[in-house]
C-alpha cells in the first residue's frame, strides 16, 4: 500500500487527495498543515474580514472530506524538513512521518517589507485566515489604517477594511494599482472606484518607516509624506514557502522546480501550488504563478501521477477574477505586453466602466482585460489555454456578443457535439 | 405616394398574457413584431402582417390572434373589399398582381357535392382491420393481353411500372420554388411510405440523390437541371406541359431565389432569374410530344415510365387521348385548384377546370377509345382529404398528386405568400435563416403520419363499400352519387344522382 | 452521460428554450406568473448564440475535466449523484472565477438573486431537460454521447 504524504493542506493539497483518489482508493494519505483549520478558501479571507462569509462559506471541502478520502490530517504541525533518501517529513514536534510518494504544496508566504519600526505593534499581514480573523478584532470604524501594496492582496484587505468602517490609504510603489493583472487603462478606472468608495491611492511611492511607541502611530513614506494610522498591512506580495526544502536536495529557482508531471528533481517528491514553479504555456518558461485555479489544478495532476497515472500540466498562466466594490474583473496572461511580437487591441466605455482588451501573440491569444463586462470570459480563457488560431475571428473577440457563433464551423461543432476533426 | 390599401390582418396581443419575450420578434421574417425600446413593449405593424401564423404558433402564452381587418367599404354586392383592393394594388403599382398557393375563388367544389355509397345487408361490408385490403397500386401502361407459355409463364414483356403502397404521391415542387429541407421532407416521406415524389423543373440536388428510388423526375419547358444523370436518378419521368394554378403560361424563379445551390442543381448561373418558357419549343403537337417522350425512353433505356403533366382545360379528354397515343405510361392531370409558388392572380383565379370534371371526362373518353389501360391517370389539384382520393379515384383515377396538403402537414399555413420568397415556415424560401426552420426530420414524420391516417381512412371507407382492393374501385363511378348538381354536371361527371 | 447537444442546423433562434428554463426554474412552473409576478426571476441556463442564419443553444457541457469545479475557490461548485455539475448557491459568493474558468461562457452572473452564478442544472425534476422538450425544431438533443 502506498503512502502518500501532503505537507500543505490547501487548494493544491485537495486537488492532490482527488487526484490521488482518481486513481487509489487504499493508499493511505496524510495531510500535514501548520494551520489549525480544515481546508479553507483562502481567498475569502476578505470576505471574512468585511464580515460576508461565515464558517459554512469558508470551508473549501464538506466536512467529511477528509473521512471520506481516508485522510489522516496532522494539524497545527509543521513539516520542517525532509530526509529524500530515508524518505521521511521531519515534524516540528519532533516526529518522523515515511512518505512513498510526497508532494509539497506549502504555498507562499508574505514577503516582508525591510522598514524601520517593522517590529512595531500594529503590523499585518493578509494571506491567513488568522491574519483576517486577527485583523477584523481591530478594524473598528474610525480607525486607521495603511496598506503597504495595491496588488490584489492589499487591495482585497482595503476593500474589507473600508467595509469595516475604518480609514484606508494605500501605498503603491508601480505607476498603478494591480499592476500585475491590468494595465494603466484599467487601473486608472479601477482606482476611481476604489476612490470612490473612500480608499486613498498613493501610487510611485512606499513606506520607509513606521513610527509610533510601542504600537504604529503611522507612517513615513520615500516622498517624505507621514500618515498618521493605527495600523498597517503589508502586502507587497508573496513568495514560495520553500523553508522544507532548505538543506535538501530538492532544486529551487524562485519556487520549487517542477517538469510537467509536477514532479521535482527528486523522484517520488511532487510540488504543486504557490510554492512551486512550473511551465507557463503563455509566457512559455517556469514560473509561480500563485493563483488558486492553478494550485488545485497542479495538485490534481501531482495526485494523479503520484497513483501512477502520466498526467500533463499543460493549462499553468495567469488568471483572475475579482471585483472591487461590484466592480468585477477578469483578466489572463500577459496583460501589458512589451516587444514587437505582440499586438493588443482594446474599447473602452468609461461611463459603463466598460474596458476590454486582447493581447496576441501572432494568431494566438496570449493575454485579456475585461472590466465590468465579463459574461463568458472563459470563453478567452479556453482560447488560450487551447492555444486556438484565432485569426478568422480575430476582429471579433471584443464584441459583446462574442461566442462560438463566430468560429469556424468544425471547431465549433468539435467544441460542442464532440464531433472531431477529421 | 400613400397608401390606400388597408392591413389585410390585425394582430391582436393580449396584453394580459404577453411577457415580452419577443420569440414574436424573432420569428417574423415580415417585420411585423417589434419591441419598442421606450417602453420595453413589444408591439406590431399590423400592415406587414400576412396571417402565416408563426408567430401565434410560437407564442408560448397564446397572447397572439391575428384577424381579418374588419374595416369594411360600404356594401356593395359587386365592388367587393376584394375587387376594390386589387385595384388599389394596381393602381399603386402598375404591375401585374402575384399570388401563390392555389385559386381561392368560390368555384363548386364538386368533392364536396358528391357521396359515398356504402354496404347494406347485401354485399357486405368489410372490417379493415379482420382482413387484408390491397391498397397496392401500380402506374404505367398495361398490356392489351397477357400471354403465358405452356408452362403457365408469361412471355408478354410488361412496360415499366411505378409501384404505391397507397395511391398517392406528393406532386412537382421544384428546388428554389421550395427549400432544400421542403425537398428532403418530401423524398424522406416518399421513401418510408413506399410512394414518390417529384423534383418539379428544379434538377436534383446532389444530396436527394439517395432517394431515387422514390423520385420522379421532372423535365420542364426551361430545362433546369436536366442531365443524364438527373433523367436516370428517378424512378420516372415527367414531361411538364401545363400546370393546373397557371395553365398556359410558364415559370418564373427569380434570380434572389436562385443561390449557390439552387445554381448548381438548376445548371444555370447564380442570381440569375430561371424563366420556364409557357409552351416547350420543341412541341408544337402530339407528334413532337411524342419525340419528346421517346427520346426520354431512350435516354433511360426503356427502363422508366414517362408521365406526362397538363393542366385540366377545356379539351382535356382529347388532349389526354393525344397523350395517351402519343405514348406517355402516365398522365397527371392537375386542375385549376392545384397550388404554386407563384403564378399571375388572374390566371390562377380564372384559367382552367376543376379536376373532378376533368378526371371524369378524360376516363370516359379514354375508356370510349379503348386505350384507357395503354395510360395510368393521376389527378392533381386539391386533394384535401382521403375522401377526396377516393372519388378522384371512384372517377377514374389510378392514384392522385399532393402538394398543398403535403405542404400544410410540414407547416404551411396557406398564407399565399410563396412568391415573396419569406416564408415563415421554411417552405417556400431559400433564406437561409428562413430553410432551417424546417427541420426534414419533422418534415418527414408529419408527412408519414399524415399519408398514413389517410391510408386507414381509405381502407375504411372501402371496406364499408364491401371493396377489398383500390383497383376495384378505379372508374367505379357506381359507388358515387350527386348532390345539388345539375343534369349535365352528373353526365360529366359520369354519376347518378343521390337517390338514384 | 446524457448531454443536451444543439443541432445548429435546426435552430430558429427563437429563444424558447431560454423562455422555458426560466419556467421550469421558477416557483410556480407557469409562464405567465413566471414572467409577471414572480420576483426575482430566473436566469436561463441555456443561451441562444446567433449571428444569422447561424444560431444555436449553448449550455453548461457537464464536462467530465470540469475546470469550474477545479477553479472554484469556495468548493460551490461540484458534480452531484447525477454527474452534474450544479453550483451550491449556500457556498457560492460571487467571485465569478468560474466564469473566468469556463471554456463554453456556459456560466452567467446572477445579480438578482444574491451573488450568485446560474447555470444549467439538466433539470432534476423533469424526465428531460426542458429546453429540449420545448425546442419546437428539434434543434435541441438530450443523448448520451460519451
Amino acid at each position: 500500500m502506498v503512502e502518500y504524504v501532503i505537507i500543505g493542506n490547501s487548494a493544491a493539497a485537495v486537488g492532490a487527495v482527488e487526484g490521488i483518489r482518481q486513481r487509489d482508493n487504499t493508499g493511505n494519505i496524510t495531510v500535514i498543515s501548520e494551520e489549525p483549520y480544515y481546508a479553507y478558501s483562502r481567498p475569502l479571507i476578505s470576505y471574512l474580514l468585511a464580515g460576508t462569509a461565515d464558517d459554512r462559506k469558508m470551508a473549501y471541502r464538506d466536512a467529511g472530506f477528509y473521512k471520506d478520502n481516508g485522510v489522516l490530517l496532522l494539524l497545527g504541525v509543521r513539516a520542517v524538513s525532509i530526509d529524500t533518501v530515508g524518505k521521511q517529513v521531519i515534524l516540528s514536534n519532533g516526529k518522523m512521518v515515511a512518505y512513498d510518494k510526497l508532494l509539497i504544496a506549502t504555498g507562499g508566504k508574505p514577503f516582508v517589507l525591510p522598514m524601520k519600526g517593522g517590529d512595531k505593534k500594529g503590523i499585518y499581514t493578509f494571506i491567513k485566515r488568522d491574519d483576517a480573523e486577527q485583523l477584523k478584532s481591530v478594524a473598528k470604524c474610525g480607525t486607521k489604517a495603511v496598506v503597504i501594496g495595491g496588488g490584489l492582496i492589499g487591495l482585497k484587505a482595503a476593500e474589507g477594511l473600508v467595509k469595516c468602517g475604518v480609514d484606508v490609504t494605500v501605498v503603491e510603489l508601480a505607476d498603478r494599482i494591480l499592476s500585475t493583472i491590468l494595465d494603466e487603462q484599467a487601473a486608472v478606472m479601477v482606482q476611481e472606484v476604489l476612490e470612490e468608495h473612500g480608499i486613498n491611492v498613493i501610487l510611485n511611492d512606499t513606506v520607509t518607516e513606521v513610527i509610533g511607541d510601542d504600537g504604529v502611530s503611522g507612517v513615513i513614506l520615500k516622498s517624505g509624506q507621514s500618515i498618521e494610522c493605527d495600523m498597517v498591512i503589508t502586502a507587497i506580495g508573496v513568495r514560495p514557502n520553500t523553508d522544507v526544502v532548505a538543506n535538501t536536495d530538492i532544486s529551487i529557482n524562485r519556487g520549487i522546480k517542477t517538469d510537467d508531471h509536477m514532479c521535482t528533481n527528486i523522484e517520488d517528491v511532487y510540488a504543486a501550488g504557490d510554492v512551486a514553479e512550473a511551465y507557463d504555456i503563455v509566457y512559455e518558461d517556469q514560473r509561480v504563478t500563485p493563483i488558486w485555479p492553478n494550485a488545485y489544478m497542479q495538485g490534481e495532476i501531482a495526485g494523479r501521477n503520484m497513483a501512477g497515472d502520466d498526467a500533463v500540466f499543460d493549462s499553468g498562466f495567469a488568471r483572475n477574477s475579482i471585483a472591487f466594490f461590484g466592480l468585477p474583473m477578469i483578466t489572463a496572461g500577459i496583460i501589458k505586453p512589451v516587444g514587437d511580437d505582440y499586438e493588443a487591441v482594446s474599447t473602452v466605455q468609461p461611463e459603463k466602466m466598460i474596458y476590454k482588451k486582447a493581447v496576441f501573440k501572432g494568431n494566438r491569444l496570449v493575454g485579456f482585460i475585461r472590466l465590468t463586462d465579463i459574461d463568458r470570459a472563459g470563453i478567452l480563457t479556453g482560447l488560450i489555454k487551447d492555444k486556438v488560431d484565432i485569426s478568422p475571428f480575430k476582429d471579433k473577440l471584443l464584441d459583446k456578443d462574442f461566442g462560438f457563433v463566430y468560429m469556424p464551423k468544425s471547431y465549433r461543432k468539435e467544441r460542442l457535439l464532440g464531433v472531431k476533426r477529421k | 405616394m400613400i397608401s390606400y390599401v388597408l392591413p389585410e390582418f390585425l394582430v391582436m396581443r393580449d396584453e394580459n398574457r404577453c411577457i415580452q419575450c419577443q420569440v414574436c420578434v424573432r420569428q417574423c421574417a415580415n417585420d411585423v413584431h417589434y419591441l419598442d425600446e421606450k417602453d420595453g413593449k413589444v408591439k406590431a405593424d399590423d400592415a406587414k402582417c400576412v396571417n402565416c401564423q408563426r408567430c401565434v404558433t410560437f407564442c408560448p402564452t397564446h397572447a397572439l390572434t391575428i384577424i381579418p381587418n374588419p374595416q369594411e367599404f360600404k356594401a356593395n354586392a359587386n365592388w367587393t373589399k376584394k375587387a376594390i383592393t386589387e385595384v388599389q394594388k394596381q393602381a399603386e403599382s402598375g404591375a401585374v398582381i402575384l399570388t401563390s398557393m392555389g385559386n381561392p375563388q368560390e368555384y363548386p367544389i364538386y368533392w364536396d357535392k358528391i357521396v359515398l355509397n356504402a354496404s347494406q345487408v347485401t354485399n357486405p361490408s368489410i372490417d379493415p382491420l379482420r382482413e387484408p385490403m390491397e391498397l397496392k397500386t401500380y402506374l404505367g401502361r398495361k398490356p392489351d393481353k397477357l400471354e403465358f407459355d405452356e408452362k403457365g409463364r408469361l412471355i408478354t414483356k410488361l412496360t415499366p411500372q411505378l409501384v404505391l403502397n397507397v395511391p398517392i404521391m406528393f406532386s412537382a415542387m421544384s428546388f428554389g420554388s421550395i427549400s432544400l429541407n421542403a425537398c428532403e421532407s418530401l423524398a424522406r416521406a416518399a421513401t418510408e411510405l413506399g410512394i414518390y415524389y417529384n423534383t418539379g423543373e428544379g434538377g436534383l440536388h446532389s444530396s436527394l440523390y439517395r432517394y431515387g428510388k422514390n423520385t420522379i423526375a421532372q423535365v420542364a419547358s426551361g430545362r433546369f437541371g436536366v442531365h443524364a444523370n438527373y433523367l436516370n436518378a428517378g424512378a420516372a419521368l415527367e414531361i411538364k406541359i401545363g400546370q393546373g394554378a397557371k395553365p398556359g403560361i410558364g415559370g418564373h424563379l427569380p434570380g434572389e431565389k436562385v443561390g449557390a445551390e439552387v445554381s448548381a442543381t438548376r445548371m444555370i448561373p447564380e442570381g440569375s432569374d430561371a424563366i420556364s418558357p409557357a409552351p416547350h419549343h420543341d412541341i408544337y403537337s402530339i407528334e413532337d410530344l411524342r419525340q419528346l417522350i421517346y427520346a426520354l425512353k431512350e435516354a433511360t433505356n426503356y427502363t422508366k415510365p414517362v408521365s406526362v403533366k397538363i393542366a385540366a382545360v377545356h379539351n382535356v379528354a382529347a388532349i389526354a387521348s393525344g397523350i395517351a397515343r402519343a405514348g406517355a405510361d402516365i398522365i397527371a392531370i392537375d386542375g385549376f385548384r392545384g397550388g404554386t409558388g407563384a403564378a399571375p392572380l388572374r390566371i390562377r383565379d380564372n384559367v382552367g377546370i376543376p379536376i373532378e370534371m376533368a378526371i371524369a371526362a378524360v376516363d370516359t373518353r379514354l375508356k370510349e377509345e379503348g386505350i384507357r389501360h395503354q395510360v395510368s391517370v393521376v389527378a392533381a389539384g386539391s386533394i384535401r382529404n382521403s375522401a377526396d382520393i377516393i372519388k378522384a379515384i371512384a372517377l377514374g383515377a389510378d392514384a392522385v398528386y399532393i402538394a398543398t396538403s403535403a405542404l400544410i402537414a410540414i407547416g404551411c399555413h396557406m398564407c399565399q405568400k410563396c412568391n415573396t420568397g419569406k416564408c415563415n415556415w421554411g417552405i417556400a424560401t431559400q433564406d437561409p435563416q428562413l430553410v432551417k426552420r424546417l427541420n426534414p426530420n419533422i418534415g418527414a414524420r408529419r408527412l408519414v403520419n399524415l399519408v398514413t391516417a389517410w391510408e386507414h381512412e381509405i381502407k375504411e371507407m372501402l371496406g364499408g363499400m364491401g371493396i377489398n382492393s383500390i383497383e376495384s374501385l378505379r372508374g367505379n363511378r357506381e359507388m358515387l352519387r350527386g348532390v345539388g348538381l345539375t343534369q349535365k354536371e352528373l353526365d360529366i361527371l359520369g354519376i347518378k344522382a343521390a337517390g338514384e | 452521460m446524457k448531454r443536451v447537444y444543439a443541432l445548429e442546423e435546426y435552430c430558429v433562434g427563437c429563444r424558447l428554450c431560454e423562455i422555458n428554463c426560466i419556467v421550469a426554474h421558477s416557483q410556480s412552473k407557469d409562464i405567465i406568473w413566471a414572467f409577471k409576478v414572480e420576483e426575482p426571476r430566473p436566469l436561463p441556463g441555456i443561451l441562444v448564440e446567433e449571428a444569422r442564419p447561424i444560431s444555436f443553444g449553448l449550455q453548461c457541457r457537464h464536462c467530465d475535466d470540469a475546470v469550474c469545479i477545479k477553479s472554484c475557490i469556495t468548493g460551490a461548485m461540484h458534480r452531484d449523484e447525477r454527474d452534474t455539475v450544479v453550483c451550491d448557491t449556500d457556498k457560492c459568493v460571487g467571485c465569478w472565477t468560474c466564469i473566468m474558468a469556463c471554456p463554453y461562457g456556459a456560466i452567467k452572473a446572477n445579480e438578482n438573486d444574491g451573488k450568485v452564478v446560474s447555470k444549467c442544472d439538466l433539470c432534476p425534476d423533469l424526465s428531460q431537460p426542458a429546453c429540449v422538450s420545448h425546442c419546437p425544431n428539434e434543434a435541441l438533443i438530450y443523448v448520451d454521447r460519451g
